[in-house]
């Protein structure tokens, strides 16, 4: 039997203290279709992507990477579904410790597969496809947040993966930044990467985006285009898109800090 | 209300024990498991071994000058100081120096440890790491604790040595002969407890490693997480140090 490309889930739920963050929760991500996740802060995007990750297991469901269910996988078995999967995190997630050239080799240096000579050539490589050749010896902390998201895109790709998820890539940036992001999605998916991000930057969302998810109260209540999205009767996206999502998003940051 | 409250509590102390005892088991196996990270254990091996040299000293100086003082006091009335040397020896050795520099190291190392793998996690370099395909307990953990048990007991040894130094500078001033001194050393002890003065660092310093790993990849909860989660290693080793003290000495003792 022929394993199905792409990354589905199915069912999945996930409950965090008592709290209900996905139920019955379906996604089906294929490859060449780059999608963007929606929802009001809080609702569970970013576990959506911890969780196609493995990095937390679900309650209940199936989550399939290249039609391999990774819901029941031990760790080590995971590092090999993970293979084709990279993530630039929120705040990039660059490791203090270690060079920006350290930083984008990581995985190369873990699989240890390739000789040095030949990461240090894909670092620079990378770190020259983000325009920050300059930066290999830098330590993170001297770098702008721009900057490390840059970084953060370079190590992610690094090992070649064939999906990109990021996780709210612009929070932060000033519009430079946020074209800058935004122009390197471009490249990567012209380059056969497929993406899926987070964010409630709309404006970079519809620049990178053929397809939108948009969850509610622990489900998927929207899959469609841009012009979809924008015409939904679904009362959730109306509400996020109306001046009064202002005060909703307000209310479940309060809930959340509370 | 208070029988759920203990109930609860119970709970979490047996949650708690079950995923460190986890993490404990993973950690050993791991030991001599490849890749062996030889950076990092240099570098822990550092910041553990040769940062904490100098508080070990300072505390082995100190506690050895106070010892031989107290010591020479009790002993003045019994014509008996000649044996200062050899009682300053045994203490240092078997009890204080293995128990107050692990307390050092706890408060020191411990901490930082906590607080730097903790703010790995709330940034997310611990996720991040994991699916870049590493080991964490391997790189984070096992490395860490390889260190510390060759430094602690190194440490330890320092410690010793200093505070029969200490003891030294007070017992010349009270006029008593090097001689007589360093050949009282020997007089209390046995090679038996050359071995506990061995074993109990090694065993204080796995206790302050696992602690704190511990509890610094269970962080939640950003900057404030990080400083409670710093406070619970350092008290949490610092009992466990006081107590598993008493639980090997006796062990030794039982076996003697």
């Amino acid at each position: 039997m022929t394993a199905s490309r792409g990354i589905t889930m199915e069912k999945v739920s996930y409950t965090v203290g008592g709290r209900v963050i996905l139920c019955d929760f379906d996604l089906q991500l294929e490859p060449g279709v780059n999608r963007t996740i929606l929802g009001i802060s809080g609702v569970g995007k970013t576990t959506i992507l911890k969780l196609i990750l493995g990095l937390l297991k679900p309650d209940s469901g199936k989550i399939t990477i290249d039609g391999i269910d990774i819901a029941t996988l031990a760790e080590r078995q995971l590092t090999l579904a993970r293979k084709h999967i990279a993530i630039v995190f929120q705040g990039g997630a660059l490791f203090d410790s270690m060079t920006v050239g350290e930083n984008v080799g990581y995985r190369l240096i873990e699989a240890g597969e390739i000789p040095e000579s030949e990461i240090d050539a894909v670092v620079r490589e990378k770190l020259g496809f983000v325009g920050l050749e300059q930066t290999v010896d830098l330590y993170p902390a001297q770098l702008s947040g721009g900057m490390k998201k840059r970084v953060a895109i370079a190590r992610a790709l690094a090992a070649n993966p064939d999906y990109i998820f990021f996780d709210e890539p612009t929070t932060g940036l000033d519009p430079i930044g946020v074209y800058n992001i935004q122009q390197l999605m471009l490249r990567l998916q012209g380059e056969g990467k497929t993406t899926l991000m987070v964010t409630h930057d709309m404006p970079t969302a519809f620049a990178v985006s053929d397809r939108f998810s948009f969850i509610s109260d622990a489900k998927l209540v929207f899959d469609g285009t841009k012009s979809e999205l924008e015409n939904s009767s679904v009362a959730a996206i109306r509400e996020f898109f109306s001046p009064s999502a202002a005060s909703l998003f307000h209310f479940v940051e309060q809930e959340d800090q509370a | 209300m208070p029988a759920r409250y203990a109930e609860r509590q119970l709970f979490f102390f047996l949650t708690e024990l079950q995923i460190f005892s986890s993490l404990t088991i993973k950690a050993i196996r791991r030991i001599f498991a490849r890749p062996f990270y030889y950076r990092e254990f240099i570098s822990q091996l550092d910041k553990i071994g040769v940062g904490s040299l100098f508080i070990c000293c300072l505390t082995g100086l100190f506690t050895g000058m106070v010892m031989a003082l107290q010591a020479l006091i009790q002993l003045k009335p019994f014509a008996a100081t000649s044996y200062v040397g050899g009682m300053v020896a045994v203490t240092m050795i078997k009890e204080l120096g293995p128990v107050l520099s692990s307390l050092m190291v706890a408060g020191r190392v411990g901490s930082a440890v906590t607080a730097e793998l903790g703010t790995m996690v709330v940034t997310e370099q611990v996720d991040a790491m994991r699916v870049e395909g590493t080991d964490i307990i391997k790189r984070l953990v096992t490395s860490r604790l390889k260190a510390m048990l060759i430094a602690m007991p190194l440490l330890a040894v320092v410690t010793d040595t200093v505070a029969i130094g200490g003891g030294y500078i007070i017992a010349a001033g009270y006029h008593i002969s090097p001689l007589m001194y360093w050949k009282s050393l020997p007089q209390f002890m046995k090679f038996q407890d050359l071995i506990e003065a061995l074993v109990k660092p090694a065993f204080f310093g796995f206790l302050i490693t696992m602690i704190a790993c511990h509890v610094g990849l269970r962080v939640f909860g950003g900057a404030e997480g990080v400083g409670v989660a710093v406070k619970r290693t350092v008290v949490v080793a610092s009992v466990f140090i006081l107590v598993s003290d008493f639980f090997i000495t006796k062990l030794f003792i039982v076996f003697r």
